[in-house]
């Protein structure tokens, strides 16, 4: 049996990836002269949109980076059959994180006090709340934060990806594979402090939370990597499959499968157990201040966006991911995922909209528009990534444990 | 329950194991069951076992929890003696939420644990017959069921050839019976067995 060692990007492969950002790029244009030009209500559907967007998916593929340094860590062996997809969508770091570098610092830089009100210092000056959060929510710290975070995320994934491919052609003796497992641990430990000091806490605090300032949940953060961690997941089986139904990845069979699918069930729980907390504490107690967030979103426009997400991220995952077979299944793998990277799309929706505008919900082609660009970006870039550089790690010492993996 | 013969085979080496036990499905005999010191995966698969369905009753159980929690606070809070609790509403449902959630997992957890103790024949003063106690110990015991059909000799020569290292019949209740370990087995009465 030959094995298909690299990728060859098919010509709809390429043709879907451009038209997806061709159509992204369209409809920034087309926003731009709509929305973007017009006066602050319009200015907030756009830089809204572009926020919301950009962070989702910077944060989407920046958790596929998180899984298989998590599982690098925890000595896992099961993955090594498709770490390299993991690694091609992990490539899309530099590129998107610097699309959201730029919308983040133009938003900050561009004084655009009606998505961040903090920027307003006048007001800050007058208001108690924002005064005492002065040290935190400050352009300077905004800026310098956010650099540090994404050029760590850019360069230490570097890193890990270059570790994983100088084995292609070096096969290891068992000393030399001890020193590599070793190495390989630091530097995923490396990533993963950096992971928890950025979308484990400042992070989602700083980019989304503090859209509405006044308010704060500690659980937030957590909650923002449960969402974002489920659509990477449900991102690598979306790829494999896709692979899988191509003919590659040989080595990948039903088990490796199903514990993606263990994934996505596991971490839906999670989510809704994080969801949930933050949302019962605040239901429960129903102080004024901390109300004020779900008030649009509960009883108010987003009513029917609260429950979607509620059905689409919680109650779908649960009920259907609960047999085994579903989850060892090409077709409701394939469905439930994209599912997911829909659902948690839409809680970022409602997360960044329902501060923003609160009295409607503005969704429409626009916001699809831009998530169509990303999307188009992480299937190129991922795609580029994939065809030049061999599918499977083959030298790595823990690849026999992923091939015999038997559940 | 019965009491029926078995032809008891015993085996030093899973990797002998494996192969007899295919052998032994192929040459169509019915296995029993088979004894082992540890888990081993891909057994059942081998001997052709069915997928349990011990986690579909979790389930039911589960839903079980779900609903006592749910009927039994909304009767107890709504219906039969409705309290004002800070101004919520009375059917609070999110403050519900954590213990419909611990009865769910309440109810599931020990009606799986009673139901495989039960499908296992499992439970405090009561015992099952042990066609061989190194079965616990380093030894793999396969027991092959016999009927009216079966050539005893023949499938005793049969297990042998298969890589046995001990072969021997024993006639054997199948079923549980009130009793304990410390005590000696009831008598077996051999002018019962039953060549089904």
């Amino acid at each position: 049996m030959s094995i298909k060692e690299r990728f060859e990007i098919p010509s709809g492969f390429r043709m879907w990836s451009l038209g997806l950002m061709v159509a992204g790029i369209l409809s920034l244009i087309i926003g731009y002269f709509v929305y973007g030009t017009g006066d602050e209500a319009h200015q907030i559907r756009f830089w809204a949109a572009l926020l919301q967007n950009s962070v989702y998916f910077l944060l989407v593929v920046n958790a596929a980076m998180f899984f298989f340094c998590a599982v690098t860590l925890a000595m896992g062996g099961f993955q090594m059959a498709f770490r390299r997809v993991t690694e091609a969508i992990s490539a899309s770091v530099p590129v998107i994180g610097g699309i959201t570098f730029v919308i983040l610092v133009s938003l900050v830089a561009g004084h655009k006090h009606f998505i961040y009100e903090w920027l307003d210092k006048e007001m800050v000056a007058k208001d108690p709340i924002l005064n005492g959060k002065k040290g935190f929510l400050n352009p300077t710290f905004f800026i310098i934060w956010t650099t540090l975070t994404i050029g760590l995320w850019t360069v230490l994934g570097m890193k890990m990806r270059s570790l994983s491919r100088e084995l292609d052609n070096h096969p290891l003796t068992v000393e030399e594979g001890k020193k590599y497992i070793f190495k390989n641990t630091v530097w995923a430990s490396l990533y993963i402090v950096w992971f928890a000091l950025t979308v484990a806490s400042t992070v989602p605090w700083l980019w989304l939370m503090s859209i509405s300032a006044h308010w704060f949940s500690t659980m937030y953060s957590w909650y923002t990597f449960a969402s974002t961690f489920v659509a990477g997941i449900a991102l690598i089986t979306v790829f494999v499959i896709y692979l899988k139904n191509k003919g590659y990845l040989e080595y990948v069979n039903r088990e490796h499968l199903h514990d993606l699918g263990k994934f996505q069930f596991a971490f839906s729980i999670f989510w809704t157990y994080l969801w949930f907390s933050q949302f019962m504490l605040i239901w429960y107690a129903n102080i004024p201040e901390e109300t004020t967030y779900f008030r649009p979103r509960f009883e108010g426009a987003y009513t029917g966006v609260f429950y979607l997400n509620l059905i689409i991220n919680f109650l779908a995952p649960l009920l259907i991911y609960m047999r085994r077979s579903s989850k060892r299944n090409y077709a409701t793998l394939t469905i439930m995922s994209v599912a997911l990277l829909f659902g948690h799309w839409l809680d970022f929706y409602q997360m960044v909209f329902g501060s923003l505008v609160p009295d409607h919900v503005p969704m429409n082609l626009f916001d699809f528009g831009i998530a169509a660009g990303f999307v188009g970006l992480i299937i190129y870039q991922t795609g580029n990534v994939l065809a030049k550089f061999p599918l499977e790690a083959k030298n790595h010492p823990f690849f026999k444990e992923s091939i015999i993996h038997y559940t | 329950m019965a009491i029926k013969r078995f032809v008891v085979g015993s085996f030093d080496d899973e990797a002998v194991l494996f192969p007899a036990v295919k052998k032994v499905r192929m040459a169509g005999y019915k296995i029993h069951d088979v004894y082992t010191p540890m888990p081993i995966h891909g057994l059942d698969h081998a001997m052709g076992l069915r997928e349990t369905s011990l986690h579909t009753a979790g389930f039911i159980y589960g839903i079980t929890g779900t609903a006592t929690a749910l009927s039994g606070m909304s009767y107890a809070l709504v219906y039969d003696w409705p309290l004002n609790f800070g101004g919520k509403p009375h059917f609070a449902l999110p403050a519900w939420i954590p213990i419909t959630f611990e009865l769910t997992v309440l109810f599931a957890s020990v009606g799986m644990v009673l139901t495989f103790c039960y499908l296992c024949q499992m439970a405090p003063f009561v015992r099952k017959h042990h066609f061989s106690l190194r079965s616990t110990d380093d030894l793999f015991v396969m027991v092959v069921e016999c009927t009216a059909k079966t050539n005893e000799a023949e499938l005793q020569a049969f297990l042998k050839s298969a890589g046995a290292s001990d072969v021997h019949t024993q006639d054997a209740e199948t079923g549980w019976w009130l009793g304990t370990y410390s005590k000696n087995l009831p008598p077996v009465d051999k002018t019962k067995t039953i060549l089904a």
